[in-house]
């Protein structure tokens, strides 16, 4: 029996009174990866942002029920506390804040009383960062400050295996990272992968050599026009956009 | 204004009944002056440097700059010029009065003493009720005396430097604190001596409407060096109290002197303090100085670069909150050649606070090569909080050369949003913002002032949103 994680029904989203996601449906079990692609603008940044809560974006119709409750009623740390996690695709720059500072005051506010101890955390840091790569002088730097596009990337994902999510949303993870890089980021997804699901937005395929998905959905104009398998990423890397829009109208 | 309104979130808003053993009646006069020095009997030639400086205060007029407004609200006549906690200072902790004991202990001394510090000089009200310095201290001939006891013990030292560096016709402030006087610390580090552990100093206000005037005074001779920290705090009360302190630093050849301080006044403080030093040839003179709190706070620490190679460093940050005025800034004048001085100043502004930043900087015409850096960043938590500035810039030369870059940002609801994003609610998103603003400032502090210092801005953020 399907263990559902996510669960969209019929989602309209305004930003500014203009309607970015115009009906969307999706459903995501767990151990499941989904990939979304499609064009900019074609409102895949959206879907990520309403998931985590960004303030700019309106929900006017539709739900979105995630481990059975309505996110919709959530604040965005609520959110990240019961589980959420989104790999931005611009993280913000936060001047003062040392990357090790922040990394132990974020799993604390997640994680609560299951937090690991000062010991558990340091141990349990090294550990990833070797695994992603990753100097210890990261720590002492500032967050997101004076970072290449890079280096940005590799401490999202570096949180991400952290905060051990339960819903995984990567914004565009592959932008500036290079092969190597993907690889590793790759390998953290799937050793998390057994207990949470994972929604992939991107633009181009490459990433789906690494982050396998079992579904992939191709949007346009803010809703799926087209779903299949991991063949569909492939066609429309060769093919592009163009022979998924709408003649006329289409409804999914 | 209820006392919720006064009292806000601040930390050390709480108050002992009073132990006063003698209290002034309030208001100044030629006979209030000499009352307070007949009662520490003073030498002559302090009774006549008071008397004088009374005189000046009273014929000097208020500063026609700054928030002239606030200024002109003072009563001096409402405050209390001198009270006397307890008979004397004591050297053991066990003899301080309970109920000042208490005070202290909430204000985690001498807890933070026997932790790491070289000495420590406790003041309550006009007074210093504990004073202790570590012997091995003593025994390299470091003299660290609470002002009052410095003058008896090295008159002929005080004689000398008293007014040097800030004598009492500076300003009418500087003037008031010359008559009446109390308390403060005396510091002297003989020659290449070094003071590895920072010595303290902690002030607060207990009474209502009472003044409080410390004089500090610390000469480091040549090549020595030394670390000063302060601490303030003062209860909250719904009349306002006045602190008019002046601090004098001689740096001489080849000296270090750091000095850092942390105030936390309540919001109905006026808070008037003149900080200088004079660094002689090769000479640091560095002021760290944290602004929270208080009513109106005006403020310039300088540094006065007399000698050749001499150096200045002044870092602050200023947060002003409800109804506050934090006028701070920093001033050093190049009177040498090959003198350097770098000046960085943060402030942030919430519920309508108004931070600004006033500096001086004057390097004159036969002072060749020097250079000076001045950076000053503001942060306004909302529409209607607001900060400026007044720098003030006189180069008297073309050898010179000055740098100077000022910022006033926002926080932005990106930023928030991906701190929340990672589990931080609204106000600990904000609180994280803010203390990494001030980062660079609290990086210099001592660890328990800089962890103190950041607990306090956690605090005045909570419910700072909606």
């Amino acid at each position: 029996m399907a263990d559902i994680v996510l669960e969209i029904n019929d989602l309209h989203v305004s930003v500014d009174d203009v309607e970015i996601i115009q009906g969307l449906n999706i459903t995501i079990n767990k151990g499941e990866i989904h990939a979304i692609m499609g064009r900019n603008g074609s409102g895949k940044s959206t879907l990520a942002n309403v998931l985590m809560g960004h303030p700019d974006y309106k929900v006017t119709s539709g739900s979105i029920i995630y481990q059975g409750n309505s996110l919709l009623e959530m604040e965005v740390y609520e959110r990240a506390r019961s589980g959420i996690f989104l790999s931005f695709q611009y993280p913000s720059v936060i001047p003062g804040v040392q990357v090790g500072t922040f990394l132990r005051k974020s799993i604390n506010s997640i994680k609560g009383e299951h937090a690991p101890s000062a010991r558990e955390f340091r141990k349990l840091l090294s550990e990833k960062m070797v695994m992603l790569d990753m100097n210890k002088s990261f720590l002492s730097r500032y967050v997101n400050d004076g970072f290449s596009g890079g280096e940005k990337k590799r401490l999202e994902i570096l949180q991400l295996l952290l905060l051990e999510p339960s819903l995984i949303i990567l914004d565009e993870t592959d932008s500036g990272l290079d092969i190597d890089a993907l690889r590793v980021v790759s390998e953290g997804i799937n050793s998390v992968l057994e207990y949470s699901a994972c929604l992939v937005i991107t633009h181009y395929q490459r990433l789906l050599d690494y982050v396998k998905p079992d579904h992939v959905h191709a949007m346009i104009g803010g809703c799926f026009v087209k779903s299949g398998g991991p063949e569909l990423a492939h066609k429309l890397e060769a093919n592009g956009y163009d022979w998924l829009e709408p003649k006329t109208e289409v409804k999914t | 204004m209820t006392q919720d309104d006064v009292i806000g979130d601040y930390k050390y808003g709480f108050h002992d009944s009073e132990t006063a053993t003698i209290r002034f009646d309030k208001g100044l006069s030629e006979q209030v002056v000499r009352d307070i020095s007949a009662l520490k009997d003073e030498p002559e030639w302090m009774t006549d440097i008071r008397l004088k400086a009374y005189k000046h205060f009273i014929e000097r007029p208020m500063p026609d700059w700054g928030n002239t407004g606030m200024l002109k609200s003072i009563d001096f006549d409402a405050v209390t010029y001198f009270l006397r906690s307890s008979e004397g200072t004591e050297g053991d902790w066990d003899d301080v009065p309970e109920e000042i004991k208490r005070t202290f202990d909430r204000l985690g001394i001498p807890e933070a003493e026997q932790k790491w510090l070289g000495g420590v000089t406790a003041q309550y009200e006009s007074e210093a009720v504990y004073h202790s310095i570590r012997e091995d201290l003593t025994s390299q001939g470091v003299l660290f005396f609470d002002m009052d006891s410095g003058l008896k013990e090295h008159p002929e030292i005080i004689k000398k430097y008293f007014g040097a560096v800030v004598p009492y016709s500076d300003n009418k402030f500087a003037a008031l604190n010359t008559a009446v006087w109390s308390g403060g610390s005396f510091i002297y580090v003989p020659k290449d001596v070094h003071v590895t552990m920072p010595v303290q100093a902690y002030f607060r206000i207990n009474a209502k409407n009472m003044g409080q005037f410390e004089r500090t005074l610390i000469i480091a001779d040549e090549g020595s060096s030394i670390h000063y920290v302060e601490g303030c705090t003062a209860p909250t009360y719904a009349t306002e109290s006045l602190h008019s302190a002046v601090v004098e630093l001689i740096a001489l050849p080849g000296a270090k002197i750091r000095y850092s301080t942390v105030q936390n006044w309540s919001a109905n403080v006026y808070n008037l303090v003149t900080k200088r030093g004079i660094a002689h040839e090769d000479a640091v003179i560095e002021w760290v100085d944290g602004n929270i709190g208080s009513k109106l706070t005006m403020k310039y620490p300088a540094v006065i670069l007399k000698g050749e190679g001499a150096h200045a460093e002044v870092i602050s940050v200023a947060y002003a909150g409800k109804g506050q005025h934090q006028d701070a800034g920093a001033k050093v004048h190049h009177l040498a050649s090959n003198t350097t001085s770098n000046i960085l100043s943060k402030s942030i502004s919430k519920y309508g606070g108004r931070s600004s930043y006033r500096g001086l900087l004057k390097v004159s015409p036969k002072a060749k090569n020097c250079r000076s850096k001045v950076v000053c960043d503001a942060l306004l938590l909302d529409e209607d909080s607001q900060s400026d500035t007044y720098p003030t810039m006189e180069i008297g030369n073309a050898s010179s050369d000055l740098e100077h870059e000022a910022s006033v940002s926002k926080i932005s609801d990106d930023q928030l949003f991906y701190l929340m994003s990672r589990g931080h609610s609204e106000d600990e998103a904000m609180a994280m913002i803010v203390n990494g603003f001030f980062e660079p400032f609290t990086r210099e502090l001592p660890m328990e002032y800089a962890v103190e210092l950041n607990r306090l801005l956690e605090i005045e953020m909570e419910g700072s949103i909606g």
